[in-house]
């Protein structure tokens, strides 16, 4: 382990009263400075809690919001479920993959771009809704979005799944 | 419109609530002091059992119950409040997290004080990032205050609040499955008895109570038992908000007494539905609810008004769907996303809900057969009610309520290899 991960591993654990309680948010710190859960974040994490790599591993992939593959320093997240669908969330996921050139789950050729369409966001009275890396846009139309993106291309974010 | 009182969502869209002066001179903190200092943690727990307040996270259970079933043996004991929201149509709990975090938090320490909690912690919604940011800046601003910490309000009690952010899992909603994920595991729920109150976080005594409970408290603490037993049905009483959300021209979370009729839920909040449109099926209670339709319009919103229609308040996701939803692609939204969020433990809930998403998204891809629909009408009694929690039985309400009142339209899914609203509109624009 890095000396900075193993100060923010020793900070974590002294949050709860049991070590293998800070295991999520160590991944997250780790997925943060990684772009995604790596091996060596899982050997890392391992040893922090005191378990065996194929437990985190275990534990790790049951969370959609904890990366296994590289992920783009975008990370586009669109609602799917019903009030968004009943919005125009269909439309917009149709243009998003078509600006960005992917299917769902997939990261754009360029690397930049990872698109997920994901389950209800919690945000049913601004549909449709989207995050960029954990932030919210609401009642996104597809102008909207190719606004959106255009920032975004701008930016040259630190990481696209912040742990805080 | 009778005027009604907003107090869990008083100043949110007026005031920002996320600064603690501000709530302070709306009163805040002082239904906390009135606790610390006029009120043994006994008397709480029996003002807050007297009150009728009922669970609002879905399963209505009588909050003061759920405390006094804590055992005095001397363990510590933990409160855990859930902020997991993400039951499809719900989005209260995520604007009391934003826009009044510190009525969360004079909540959780009233709450924690009447349960002798050793401590508390915040479980949040990994995908509310904003919403961690804003309420851990708010329990600084609440520590500096000396309303947080040791010694809260110069009194012997003192209490923290640890913040945990979730990583992307519905079920962990469910307060089993939220334990195992505080303690670092997948989230997957256990097996009850033992509940929480005897064997929850880390085995100790442990209450789970949802974010919106928790905001109750305080107000029934500062207006007494009284007051909020007073508002709606009598063994479901209080303010509540709902999410209304779909076809409506105002969508948004409105805080109404228990036990409204919907149909003033979707005409006076929700501006009514749009111009030339028909109601075609409601969702009463988040995407675990089966549906009600024209008929149950003057059905009261509350636990018990909706469980006589068979369906539920649940979190209280409301969502209004008019006479251009397909009801085929609307139960595959629901299907699906049952199907993505199971946790796998259960047969009946792992594979039954892969297996009606895929006839589900079949039928409404113009694929489906006789036998699809056949099956999905026969499926109900093999998967609700043969899981360890509720996820399992939330895959098959809404479809089969809709499967119930528009045989025809799944049936030319069938007939017409594809959806027969479609083909309407596509004659109407030709």
């Amino acid at each position: 382990m890095t000396p900075e991960r193993e100060r923010r591993a020793a900070e974590l654990a002294a949050k709860y009263p049991q070590t293998q309680s800070a295991l999520i948010p160590f991944l997250q710190f780790c997925q943060q400075q990684d772009g995604f859960v790596t091996e060596q974040a899982i050997l890392d994490a391992a040893e922090m809690a005191g378990i065996t790599p194929s437990e985190v591993e275990s534990i790790a992939t049951f969370y959609s919001l904890l990366f296994k593959e590289p992920a783009g320093k975008h990370v586009i997240q669109i609602c799917r479920t019903l009030s968004c669908m009943l919005r125009g969330a269909d439309e917009l996921q149709q243009h998003a993959r078509r600006r960005l050139g992917v299917a769902n789950g997939e990261t754009s050729s360029d690397g930049k771009f990872t698109y997920e369409e994901v389950e209800c966001l919690a945000a049913c009275d601004r549909a449709p809704c989207l995050q960029h890396n954990l932030e919210f846009h609401y009642d996104v139309t597809p102008a909207d979005f190719d606004r959106l993106l255009e920032t975004w291309r701008a930016q040259d974010p630190v990481t696209s799944l912040p742990a805080e | 419109m009778a005027q009604f009182e907003r107090v869990l969502t008083r100043g949110i869209g007026e005031l920002d609530l996320t600064d603690i002066e501000t709530y302070k001179r709306l009163g805040g903190f002082a239904s906390l002091g009135k606790a610390l200092c006029q009120m043994t943690p006994a008397a709480v727990v029996g003002e807050v059992s007297a009150s009728n307040l009922r669970g609002r996270g879905g399963a209505g259970f009588p909050t003061g119950k759920k405390w006094s079933f804590l055992p005095n043996d001397g363990r510590p004991r933990y409160l855990v409040c859930n902020c997991d929201e993400a039951e499809p149509g719900t989005f209260k709990d995520h604007m009391l997290l934003e826009f009044s975090p510190f009525q969360i938090i004079e909540g959780l320490l009233i709450s924690a004080y009447a349960i002798g909690a050793a401590k508390i912690f915040m479980y949040i919604r990994g995908e509310f990032l904003e919403g961690y940011r804003i309420f851990k800046r708010a329990v600084e601003q609440a520590a500096l205050q000396g309303c947080l910490g040791r010694r809260i309000l110069g009194t012997d009690f003192s209490m923290d609040i640890t913040l945990h952010r979730g990583a992307g899992a519905y079920i962990c909603g469910e307060e089993t499955a939220m334990l195992e994920s505080l303690e670092g595991k997948r989230g997957e729920p256990r097996l009850k008895p033992p509940f929480p109150a005897n064997a929850g976080l880390y085995d100790m005594p442990t209450v789970v109570n949802n974010v919106e409970t928790v905001c109750c408290v305080p107000h029934i603490i500062e207006r007494g038992a009284k007051w909020f037993a007073s508002i709606g049905p009598e063994k479901c009483p209080g303010p509540k908000i709902i999410s209304v959300s779909g076809h409506v021209r105002k969508p948004g979370n409105y805080e109404v007494p228990m036990g409204i009729p919907a149909r003033e839920l979707i005409e006076e909040y929700g501006g009514g539905l749009f111009p030339g449109r028909q109601l075609k099926a409601i969702q009463p209670g988040g995407g675990s609810s089966a549906a009600i339709f024209e008929e149950d319009l003057d059905t009261g919103i509350d636990f018990d008004s909706l469980a006589a229609k068979k369906t539920m308040l649940g979190s209280g996701g409301f969502v209004v769907m008019d006479d251009t939803t397909c009801m085929v692609r609307a139960s595959q939204t629901l299907v699906r996303f049952f199907e993505h969020e199971s946790c796998g433990q259960c047969t009946p809930c792992r594979e039954g809900g892969q297996w009606v998403a895929r006839m589900v998204t079949r039928l409404e891809a113009g694929e489906g057969s006789q036998n699809d629909l056949r099956v999905l009408n026969t499926i109900n009694d093999t998967i609700t009610g043969t899981n360890l929690c509720p996820l399992g039985d939330s895959i098959m309400p809404f479809l089969s309520s809709v499967l119930r009142r528009f045989p025809e339209e799944f049936a030319a899914h069938v007939r017409l290899a594809g959806c027969p609203l479609r083909a309407t509109a596509v004659e109407a624009a030709s």
